[in-house]
């Protein structure tokens, strides 16, 4: 892989840290009066997903990672590795549970997510923004009890527990931010 | 950056061009008042620093090689070893690769000399000047606070930056920064510790940071402190954590000075860095005598930076590198 120096150091750009990959989220330029210019740089470890800060020389430089984003269509688990397909190849990957991560509480079969390749493997997977899931189990409904204010647990069909208006019920269908675990709404 | 770059527009808006006018005309009438004279020194010379890390910005004139002057400060110096007294500079500065949200390559920057003043005379002239500039009226002026480098570090990090040795700066600077610093030399380990540990945890309002560290003296005299440690007659001003100005006590000494830029020159060659030949006529203007002065810089876009409270100094400028 090239080699990047800090005045290429983008958001989003995928470096080797310690071994680890990682994606740059950030990169500020720092120069006292008159001392040596350094970049303060966050970046996302890959593997942990743990955001770290560091501070480098300007001008030194790190190895590009091996990382890439691609979008792939889920196809089923034996409950050991996830099973995800290229759609336009056919190719297919073997995810593993620790890559998955908590993408696994959102996952239906056919859903399109991004899975990043580190080395040709998948290292995690991105489900989609949105998803529409059935709720399998909640307290009663109350039917007609639209006013505002109160919630409930219910937990989806991909096993994920998210707060619910009242009058939900076990069977309906609702829209979920995937990013932020909130409902947005339900799917008639 | 969060803002669009990619119009003909300008970076400042018509309050921020408004202010900078009305800072400039401050500015030179506090000069007119205490009988600094003005200068207009030239941008383009034949010759450039030597210091490491100031990059100047190299040009071809007809077939000559030219350099965009880093600051004013050599014409400057040769204008008082040839008696021109108490001497200010208004105009733009060149430093190549500095380009961030505190840093343009043209910069505006205000540089004077006081003939005959220490380096503390200087700062309360510095405090004062700031105050004018950047306090509305009606309202009172900014909190100044003076206090050593030394005296930060122990506050800060617990210990003694002129004392410690070598390993001790080098470990603090790998667990701020990274791994690559553990072979740093002392005055980058200082600057990094400097930079992320202390600057933050400034007060607010003016602060005058003095007696810098040996190693950082740049073209200021060495003295020591109350300690008996050697330290430079060097200074710097913050407003609100965001460094403005660099002073110092100026070193006359000839000998001192030429043995610093053949220290500078090995540091670009060890550094691989291009290299810059001594300015030879103002190693003669030394010669001739420099008179015992003080001089400070301060850089103009980042007081209107604190003036309008903008934290991007292309809001600042009409028109930042970016958008030239």
């Amino acid at each position: 892989m090239a080699n990047y120096s800090t005045s290429e150091f983008r958001s989003g750009l995928k470096v080797m840290l310690d071994g680890d990959p990682c994606s740059i989220l950030d990169n500020e330029f720092v120069k006292p009066g008159k001392g040596q210019a350094f970049n303060r740089v966050k970046l996302r470890n890959l593997k942990t997903a743990r955001v770290l800060e560091k501070t480098f020389k300007s001008g030194e430089s790190l190895e590009g990672a091996d990382v890439m984003d691609k979008d792939m269509q889920y196809l089923y688990t034996d409950g050991d590795f996830w099973c995800f397909m290229e759609p336009d190849t056919y190719e297919q990957h073997q995810a593993t549970e620790a890559a998955v991560g908590d993408a696994l509480q959102w996952l239906s079969e056919q859903d399109i997510c991004i899975v990043t390749l580190y080395n040709g493997s998948p290292l995690s997977v991105t489900p989609p923004n949105h998803v529409e899931l059935e709720i399998v189990e909640t307290d009663p409904g109350l039917r007609g009890d639209t006013a505002q204010g109160g919630s409930k647990p219910a937990k989806l069909v991909t096993g994920a527990v998210v707060k619910v208006p009242l009058f939900l019920d076990h069977g309906d269908v609702v829209k979920v931010d995937t990013r932020t675990g909130e409902y947005q709404g339900r799917v008639k | 950056m969060a803002y669009e770059m990619n119009t003909w527009q300008p970076g400042a808006s018509r309050q921020a061009l408004l202010r900078r006018a009305c800072l400039l005309n401050r500015l030179r009438g506090f000069f007119a008042e205490r009988s600094v004279l003005e200068v207009d020194v030239p941008l383009l010379g034949k010759s450039s620093i030597t210091d490491v890390n100031i990059d100047s910005i190299a040009v071809t004139i007809d077939t000559a090689k030219g350099y965009l002057q880093t600051s004013p400060e050599y014409f400057m110096k040769r204008l008082l070893a040839d008696g021109s007294g108490d001497i200010y500079y208004l105009g733009k500065a060149f430093r190549d690769g500095e380009i961030g949200t505190r840093h343009n390559p043209e910069f505006t920057m205000l540089e004077w000399y006081r003939c005959n003043w220490d380096d503390h005379q200087l700062m309360t002239e510095v405090a004062d000047l700031l105050n004018i500039l950047i306090t509305e009226e009606h309202c009172s002026p900014m909190a100044v606070t003076k206090m050593s480098y030394g005296q930060c570090f122990m506050d800060q990090m617990g210990f003694d930056p002129h004392g410690a040795d070598i390993d001790q700066l080098r470990s603090a600077a790998v667990e701020l920064g990274s791994s690559s610093w553990s072979e740093e030399s002392r005055t980058n380990c200082l600057d990094l510790i400097f930079s992320l540990q202390i600057e933050p945890k400034l007060p607010s309002g003016i602060v005058i940071i003095h007696d810098y560290p040996e190693c950082q003296c740049a073209l200021s005299k060495i003295s020591k402190n109350h300690k008996g440690q050697p330290i430079s007659r060097r200074f710097e001003v913050f407003i609100d954590g965001l460094e403005v100005a660099n002073g110092y006590l100026e070193l006359t000494n000839i000998d001192e000075q030429v043995k610093r830029f053949e220290d500078d020159i090995q540091h670009r060659i060890q550094s691989g860095k291009s290299l810059r030949a001594i300015d030879q006529k103002f190693i003669d203007a030394l010669h001739s005598g420099l008179p015992s002065c003080a001089g400070v810089a301060v850089g103009l876009d980042r007081v209107l930076m604190r003036a309008l409270d903008i934290t991007e100094i292309d809001q600042v400028l009409a028109f930042s590198w970016h958008r030239t």
